[in-house]
């Protein structure tokens, strides 16, 4: 096995903000700086990047010294949160940027299904497209022409293969242009998020020529936020995180650091008197999540505890508590409330079992809620814990795309032949 | 590392800006080829009227400036029809505005596909050239075809000089490569300040009354007829018509001249575009 592509020390360099109004004296200043050979003068200050907090400069390090290799066959998934570099990667490497400094060798043509469809024009049919679609890619008419019908089989869109496309509904148009992409047949292949579009069948087509690719010892790079799809397609995964490598190893092993930090994971939280949320009548003490076989990471099929300790500070009433599931997102996802007690003022701790089966493969937040007299509500605190619940491995074969909804509960089920 | 490896491509920060690539964009011409035919095809779609427009234009232009500059400011063309005069004036230089205009807008509009493929750049001003070309000898051919009705119903003693037509391909490269150098430069401005979008337009318009497009220049005083044999295009516009109207021929001084020019803006638009073109999609 030898390397195809050595990614040596490459950082990226970018302004943020409005380009335009004042540039001319920036530009000057770079420019003088340059005449007295010194270095750029904004890249001093740059900062790393991290999105989320606010910075002193308008100029950030959106990848900073970068290196790896990639080798021969190898499929390298590349993960991390929005924001760390990943993008920026995968564009200088398609060349469409340049890096600020470093260097980065390539053995071999590279094609990219960043974002398929590139060119496309709407007005012209789809058999054009084809051709066009094809040569910006890097492909001879000659060689399209010998793979035309083998494109459009693989698109299964031939009907329409005379019509403009901008008469394709967007899957169709996905369909044509994946399918121009997939017969590039480079040495490289640099693959973006495809499994987020076309439907279950059109997936399959994909991930099945991805793994056609990298068996004909191609090299692939796969960038993904579906764990399910990099864990069956990928060896090995580069972890980025702020523009900077956070770790690179076996796909199974980076994906379990890469969880544990793309939330922060909270299943257990305490809080003292003064800091307790809460209000006149409620204060909450302790809130913690604990799973049946006592591990820190739920799963799909992971059933867990929800222990919730509280201080009521109201006269006697008629009271029951509820949790609440929202997504990141803070879209709705399930309430479950308790049943009411005549409750007076004291220590109280509540119990909720969560089975598992139940909640998709995404990131919730927990919420729980106070209610006296059976509907006036006293409290409800907000994102008390949040956590992740990770997908199962899938097998060969299998749906490697998401489950869409923000639950995925298992149902009892019957099939039976009637005849 | 003991293997010394000999890799395909080195994808490094400041490549040589005076590395053009040219190699590599005729490995793309089949692309070259294919912008041509879209832009070709897809301009007229949905038009009632379809690649007529190519005709239509110029013919009113032709109507326009002959009335305002033959009939109400009269203008004296010696002896050349007024609609000829313009219409000849407009053809080459339609050749040259189009080629600088769509040349010049290059990034921006193209700054999708720009951003997600890496193929040589200026393979899109190349074949912007080679369709503004074939637009050219479409309205070329109209150019003929009024010659011929004015030399049949008007008397219009029209000859081509024959010993002149070899200067032909040289007045299409000057004004074509012209057209590009010029929209190179400001292609690769644009980028980063859109202010001359704005500016191109305008100045378009300026530079064509300042190269006897719609008017002849001999009314003028010798001092400003020199400021106007300071603009390079004014000989292109001059030779074509020396060809084919019997205008009399440029001086020979002028012309190279103005190839001087051709040849200037060419190579600063090249240099200029390739150094733009490697980072523009950080700062368009």
């Amino acid at each position: 096995m030898s390397a195809v592509i050595k990614v040596e020390n490459v950082s990226k360099l970018y302004q943020l903000g409005d380009i335009g109004s004042g540039s001319v004296s920036n530009d000057i200043k770079r420019w003088w700086a340059s005449v007295r050979g010194k270095e750029n003068p904004f890249a001093e200050i740059a900062e790393t990047n991290d999105r989320t907090a606010k910075g002193n400069t308008d100029y950030v390090w959106a990848l900073k010294d970068i290196s790896f290799d990639v080798q021969q066959g190898e499929v390298l998934g590349i993960v991390g949160k929005n924001g760390a570099g990943k993008s920026t990667l995968l564009k200088i490497l398609s060349r469409t940027t340049l890096p600020t400094s470093g260097e980065i060798k390539v053995k071999g043509r590279i094609a990219s299904l960043l974002e398929v469809g590139t060119g496309f024009h709407p007005d012209l049919s789809g058999r054009d497209n084809i051709f066009l679609n094809g040569a910006i890619l890097g492909m001879k008419k000659r060689e399209i022409k010998s793979k035309f019908d083998e494109i459009v089989d693989f698109s299964g869109v031939e009907r329409y293969i005379d019509t403009p496309v901008k008469r394709y509904s967007s899957g169709m148009y996905v369909r044509l242009a994946f399918a121009v992409a997939a017969h590039l047949e480079p040495e490289i292949l640099i693959v973006d998020e495809v499994l987020s579009v076309g439907d279950y069948e059109f997936q399959k087509k994909c991930l099945g020529k991805m793994k056609d690719v990298s068996g004909l010892g191609r090299t692939v790079l796969f960038v993904s936020h579906n764990t399910a799809a990099l864990k069956s397609l990928c060896s090995k995964a580069v972890f980025l995180e702020n523009g900077l490598v956070k770790e690179i190893g076996a796909t199974e092993e980076i994906l379990n650091k890469y969880h544990t930090r793309v939330t922060d994971l909270s299943l257990n939280k305490s809080w003292t008197k003064e800091s307790a949320p809460g209000n006149e009548n409620v204060k909450i003490i302790s809130a913690k999540i604990t799973t049946d076989n006592g591990s820190e990471k739920i799963f799909i099929d992971t059933s867990f505890d929800v222990d919730i300790e509280f201080e009521l500070t109201h006269p006697p009433v008629s009271f029951f508590t509820g949790i609440l599931f929202n997504t990141l997102q803070d879209e709705m996802v399930f309430v479950s409330p308790a049943n009411p007690i005549d409750a007076t003022s004291g220590r109280y701790t509540c119990k909720c079992k969560v089975p598992g089966k139940l909640l998709n493969n995404r990131g919730y937040t927990l919420n729980v809620y106070f209610v006296k007299n059976r509907q006036d509500e006293m409290y409800l605190a907000e994102s008390l814990l949040t956590f992740d619940v990770l997908d199962l491995p899938r097998g060969e074969g299998v749906f490697l795309g998401d489950y869409v909804g923000n639950i995925r509960p298992q149902l009892d089920w019957t099939i039976k032949r009637i005849d | 590392m003991t293997e010394e490896k000999n890799w395909d491509l080195i994808i490094k920060p400041k490549p040589n800006i005076f590395h053009l690539g040219l190699k590599e964009v005729i490995e793309y011409k089949d692309l070259i080829w294919l912008f041509v035919k879209r832009d070709m095809v897809a301009q007229y779609k949905q038009t009632v009227l379809g690649p007529l427009w190519l005709i239509i234009q110029p013919l009113l232009s032709t109507l326009f400036f002959t009335i305002i500059f033959g009939s109400f400011a009269k203008f004296d063309t010696k002896g050349i029809p007024y609609p000829i005069f313009t219409l000849s004036g407009l053809t080459i230089w339609n050749f040259f505005s189009t080629s600088l205009n769509k040349t010049s807008s290059v990034f921006v509009s193209n700054a999708g596909i720009f951003g997600k493929v890496y193929f040589p750049r200026l393979t899109v001003p190349v074949s912007t050239l080679i369709s503004n070309g074939f637009t050219f000898l479409i309205q070329f051919f109209i150019l003929l075809l009024l010659l011929l009705y004015y030399k049949i119903f008007n008397n219009y003693d029209w000859q081509v000089d024959l010993k002149l037509l070899f200067l032909f391909p040289i007045v299409l490269i000057l004004c074509g490569l012209f057209g590009l150098g010029c929209g190179l430069i400001i292609s690769s401005l644009t980028t980063k300040y859109r202010d001359l979008t704005f500016l191109v337009g305008f100045g378009l318009q300026f530079v064509m009354y300042f190269s006897s497009v719609v008017f002849p220049i001999d009314k003028f005083s010798s001092k400003i007829q020199l400021l106007f044999n300071l603009n390079p295009l004014l000989h292109i516009v001059g030779l074509f018509r020396a060809i084919f109207i019997n205008a009399p021929l440029p001086e020979i001084q002028w012309l190279l001249y103005s190839a001087v020019w051709t040849i200037l803006v060419l190579i600063i638009g090249a240099v200029v575009f390739n150094k733009v073109e490697k980072s523009f999609m950080d700062t368009v």
